[in-house]
């Protein structure tokens, strides 16, 4: 069997370069592994991502498919250790952490204090904003790469990057999940918040 | 003057607090979080985080879903 570094080399000599190196020194921390967060680890995973720090405390269950990057065979099982087997199905050579705990606002510190950048990726609002209270608390410069209005479905071009200091916001700010999570439109603002980190751990422009 | 959103431009008093900034715009608070000049101002500070006249403050308004 081929040692992981010449597998790795191959897997990412399409990357954009002087990305690739960046990228494998880089941490990033993902708070919640739902529609957003388990889309985005896989996207920062294929780019070439050195280590994720994987939070959620939930199983998957059927009604995460319509979004979530799982399989029916994965239903029932801790949502961390299913995408983790996804992202080391990837690339084996990806530093993995993961704990299946409720992120709270007394454990988010402690549990990403080695991540580089963190992506928030809750489902509530109020979470959201505890969550970027406590990491710019602890850390301040540190970017965080949230995101808001991710429902629905169209309405591509109301979905944008905004931000303010290390705080990265990304959706329509508007659409809430009561009127129904699509996986396209949840998937391209996972991407975009993955494409976001990307940039800001490669030095490239937002 | 403090500006909003590199949009709407507020006239500055002399103690304007981040919350009587929210009120006088009208903003909900269970839904937003706050910058001012790139600062997150956590939510229990609202009412006594002083504005300085020419603030930036950037309001992102949060929506459930993830």
């Amino acid at each position: 069997m081929e040692r992981t570094p010449r597998i790795h080399a191959r897997i990412y000599e399409r990357n954009v370069p002087g990305s690739t190196e960046k990228l494998a020194a880089s941490s990033v921390g993902i708070a919640g592994c739902g529609g957003l967060g388990s889309n985005a680890a896989i996207a920062l995973a294929r780019a070439g991502i050195g280590r994720l720090i994987l939070a959620d405390r939930d199983l998957v269950e059927e009604s995460n498919l319509n979004r979530q990057s799982f399989f029916l065979s994965d239903v029932g099982k801790v949502k961390v250790e299913a995408l983790a087997s996804m992202i080391a199905a990837i690339n084996p050579g990806i530093r993995l952490d993961i704990h299946r705990t409720e992120v709270s606002p007394g454990n988010a510190a402690e549990l990403f204090a080695e991540a580089d950048l963190l992506i928030e990726a809750f489902d509530r609002a109020e979470s959201k904003r505890w969550l970027m209270e406590a990491w710019c608390r602890s850390f301040p410069e540190r970017p965080i790469v949230g995101a808001s209005g991710i429902s629905g479905i169209g309405k591509s071009s109301g979905i944008a990057v905004r931000s303010s200091g290390n705080i990265y916001i990304i959706g329509d700010q508007e659409t809430s999940m009561e009127i129904g999570l699509c996986s396209a439109r949840v998937g391209l603002v996972a991407n975009m918040q993955a494409n976001v980190a990307i940039a800001l751990l490669t030095g490239m422009e937002i | 003057m403090i500006t909003v959103n590199d949009r709407d431009r507020i006239g500055w008093r002399e103690g304007m607090t981040v919350e009587g900034l929210m009120k006088e715009m009208g903003y909900d608070y269970a839904l937003i979080t706050v910058t001012v000049d790139g600062v997150l101002v956590p939510e229990d500070d609202y009412g006594t985080f002083r504005l300085r006249d020419g603030s930036r403050v950037v309001v992102f308004h949060l929506a459930h879903g993830g």
